[in-house]
């Protein structure tokens, strides 16, 4: 019985709740995604960068909050800064849209246009990271590191595992279902949400309705900012805030945004949970778990490990490929322009 | 000014850019630049092959240069004898078991009547086929990365001359691009787009991973040279009295004579596939591919293979890609794959041919020489810009710091701005496509 447990607290450590945090950070991210998809109507490649720039503006803040002795301990301050996050990035955006992507949206460009128009514009936000903060990995996490230490739960329930549950996880998950919990009140119970989802459906008949389609854009990007910045500090608070790791999320995010139905908001969450749990299940090596389940004599010697963590990347790219080829419409019909 | 006019001026404007800089920098430099413009021509050729010839949004450049270093790797370097003892079986063993498993899952396939005892059957098979792979794989690796790692740890190569590899760099990446355009190239636009991103990235940590082949980050240093090496030069009688007869100095020419050599190999490549490239557009093949490019749907009435032909373009662009990749490996004289980043492998590129012109090889060239030319003269250009600006500012001033240190960074920036600038102003870039209409 005990091996039984400690196999299932091995389980719960390495893959189920950093399974959980991650899946959680992309789920945010691919909402911001399958939004910019399903209502501006393109692949935006810029997103990823867009989160480097909402995270940088929350460091930013939470040194400056740090240097005044601010603190709401055991929380991290970044949390206190966030708000002035997501007002940068969505002055960004907003500006961003009016200079750049308006001009192709009034002569409703090919959605392959506004992709390479994406580039240019996931360039300049690079650029602006690189250039304000650096390249290199910057810390801004303060607060409480852990809620249960491995050594406490070893020592509360007499097992031989330990399972460490980090502050910063349950942070993730506890911000990122409130987010979400918003967006989707907002999405399905208020005025602009359903005139979004109109908008999203058919422009031409959203637009006869009488639904103001610069209103619908301005809301969208103001959505995106606020997801993007939460996204990209969570994920900095979980690891570390890196300029370069944020455009290495673009993929895994799009696989979720995918895998769950492009377009559809409950898609991107599931595509989310779905491609992190790939990710860390597949490659975790499975030697302790199945150590405690076999008998001795058949535990394994090798890590019993399906493919190396360097190879993460691979997995959410197969799961794409064989969802695009299977499935292209993704687990949740979602739609495709 | 006329369409025709504006290619030679436009080369002629490159041309005084790069003199100038030999005049106010050092010819060196000049030089240095000029050769990477040309690899950088070759690449943005392969990705006007897809994109302008034939509409397909490739963004996994990166991925095929970087398979074009490890044909560089692979075709140069001297076998290491020890490694090849130590776990060659093993991996033939691994090889065979691929190679039958497919056989064997290929065969189940043909053979059996469609059902879920067929897919159960071919997916145990492959599962049975990739244990049996795994088990012969890992001791391999493990013995050859164990073998001197200090200096070996890997296989090596095959000691053939590098440009050798040039060729076979190509083919590698053709025969890469094929199994990802086989997979990939039935999906839209964009899909293929983030498809091709996925796959460059996977390609990259291969490289970066698998010791046994590349030595991954340990990087390969000292790859022969197709030219000769300066120190030789120095010694030479030849050199020494073409040094005397123009009245420079042995030691500083011998640089640029280097240099030289390898610029000129690089542009006969560069014109052999420009020559290429432009019969293939002037071709029925090249007229196929803008009708499939421009009107998907009426080519296929006309019983073009779109699927078919778009691979096509897709694996030749992505050898051509391929090429340049061995090339650039060859000039570094070294492979490493840590520094293999998707902004200045892929992005980049396709900055150069929508600013060049898609369509239009030509365009393709001068962007590449243009772009490239303005990436590198960004960084001391924009930090004089900063001594400048940060000049009335108090001496160890940290933001004055920030703003030089952080200088070299504008050159994202100002990358974005001109690649929207041209998308804005002038889609069709600066040597636009010709209009081909009724004659």
């Amino acid at each position: 019985m005990t091996d039984i447990l400690n196999a299932l607290v091995v389980l719960a450590n390495f893959v189920l709740v950093p399974g959980a945090s991650y899946g959680a950070q992309l789920a945010l991210g691919a909402l911001g995604i399958t939004l910019a998809y399903g209502v501006l109507r393109f692949s935006n490649f810029a997103h990823g960068d867009t989160m480097a720039i909402g995270a940088m503006a929350v460091v930013l803040a939470t040194w400056e909050l740090q240097a005044l002795g601010v603190s709401i301990d055991p929380l991290p301050t970044a949390l206190l800064a966030l708000p002035v996050g997501i007002l940068a990035c969505a002055a960004l955006l907003l500006g961003t849209d009016r200079v750049i992507y308006r001009f192709y949206r009034t002569r409703r460009s090919a959605p392959v246009i506004f992709v390479i128009v994406s580039v240019g514009v996931m360039f300049i936000y690079s650029g602006l990271v690189r250039f304000v903060i650096g390249p290199e990995d910057q810390n801004f996490a303060d607060g409480a590191r852990f809620i249960i230490s491995a050594g406490d739960f070893k020592r509360m329930t007499g097992l031989d595992e330990g399972l460490a549950i980090r502050a910063s996880s349950v942070l993730t998950v506890a911000v990122a279902l409130i987010v979400m919990g918003a967006l989707f009140w907002f999405l399905q119970k208020t005025r602009m949400g359903k005139a979004m989802r109109a908008y999203a459906d058919n422009e031409d008949l959203a637009l006869l309705s009488g639904v103001n389609p610069d209103r619908v854009v301005t809301v969208t990007w103001l959505i995106i900012a606020a997801l993007a910045t939460v996204a990209g500090t969570l994920y900095g608070l979980d690891k570390t805030f890196k300029a370069f790791t944020y455009f290495q999320l673009l993929l895994p995010m799009f696989a979720a945004a995918i895998v769950g139905g492009i377009g559809n908001p409950i898609g991107a969450i599931l595509g989310g949970f779905v491609i992190a749990y790939s990710e860390v299940g597949v490659t975790y090596a499975y030697k302790r778990f199945l150590g405690h389940l076999l008998p001795e004599s058949l535990a394994p010697e090798s890590l019993v490990q399906l493919l190396g963590t360097e190879y993460k990347f691979a997995v959410s790219f197969v799961i794409l490929v064989v969802v695009l080829l299977v499935r292209p419409t993704g687990i949740l019909r979602g739609k495709v322009v | 000014m006329s369409e025709r006019a504006r290619g030679p001026v436009f080369f002629a404007i490159m041309a005084a850019l790069l003199a100038g800089v030999g005049l106010l920098q050092s010819w060196t430099l000049a030089l240095a630049i000029v050769n990477l413009c040309l690899i950088s021509s070759i690449m943005a050729l392969g990705v006007n092959i897809q994109w302008g010839y034939a509409g397909l949004f490739n963004v996994g450049m990166m991925g095929f240069a970087a398979v074009g270093g490890v044909a560089a790797v692979i075709v140069s370097k001297d076998p290491v004898g020890e490694g090849w003892a130590a776990g060659g079986l093993n991996l033939f063993l691994t090889a065979l078991c691929i190679v039958v498993t497919v056989a064997a899952a290929l065969l189940l396939r043909a053979r059996m009547a469609p059902g879920r005892v067929r897919n159960l059957s071919v997916a145990a098979v492959i599962l049975v086929g990739y244990l049996l792979a795994r088990a012969a794989f890992f001791p391999a690796v493990d013995a050859i990365e164990a073998v001197d790692p200090a200096l070996a740890g890997y296989l090596g190569g095959l000691g053939l001359p590098i440009v050798v590899a040039w060729a076979v760099g190509g083919v590698m990446a053709a025969g890469v691009a094929w199994m990802i355009g086989k997979l990939t190239l039935g999906l839209r636009s964009d899909y293929l787009a983030i498809a091709t991103l996925g796959i460059s990235e996977i390609l990259v940590f291969v490289a970066k991973n698998e010791d046994w082949l590349t030595r991954g980050v340990k990087n390969v240093t000292g790859l022969p040279r197709p030219v000769p090496y300066e120190v030789d030069l120095q010694t030479d009688q030849w050199f020494l009295d073409l040094c005397a007869s123009l009245g420079a100095d042995p030691v500083a020419f011998s640089s640029i004579f280097v240099a030289i050599c390898y610029g000129l190999l690089f542009a006969a490549v560069l014109l052999l596939l420009l020559w290429l490239s432009e019969r293939a557009l002037n071709s029925p093949w090249g007229r196929m591919m803008r009708a499939i490019r421009d009107n998907e749907d009426a080519a296929e009435a006309m019983g073009k293979d779109v699927t078919y032909r778009r691979l096509q373009a897709f694996v030749l662009g992505s050898a051509v890609c391929g090429i340049a990749g061995a090339m650039l490996t060859t000039l570094d004289g070294q492979f490493t794959p840590g520094t293999y980043n998707p902004l200045r492998f892929t992005f980049l590129i396709w900055v150069m041919v929508i600013v060049g012109g898609s369509g239009n090889n030509w365009g393709s060239v001068l962007g590449g020489f243009l772009i490239w030319f303005v990436w590198i003269e960004a960084e001391p250009v924009g930090r004089g810009l900063m001594e400048l600006i940060t000049s009335g500012m108090a001496e160890g001033d940290p933001f004055a710091k920030r703003l030089t240190d952080s200088a070299a960074y504008m050159r994202f920036v100002l990358m974005g701005v001109i690649l929207l600038v041209t998308l804005r102003f002038a889609p069709r870039g600066l040597l636009p496509e010709k209009a081909r209409l009724g004659h």
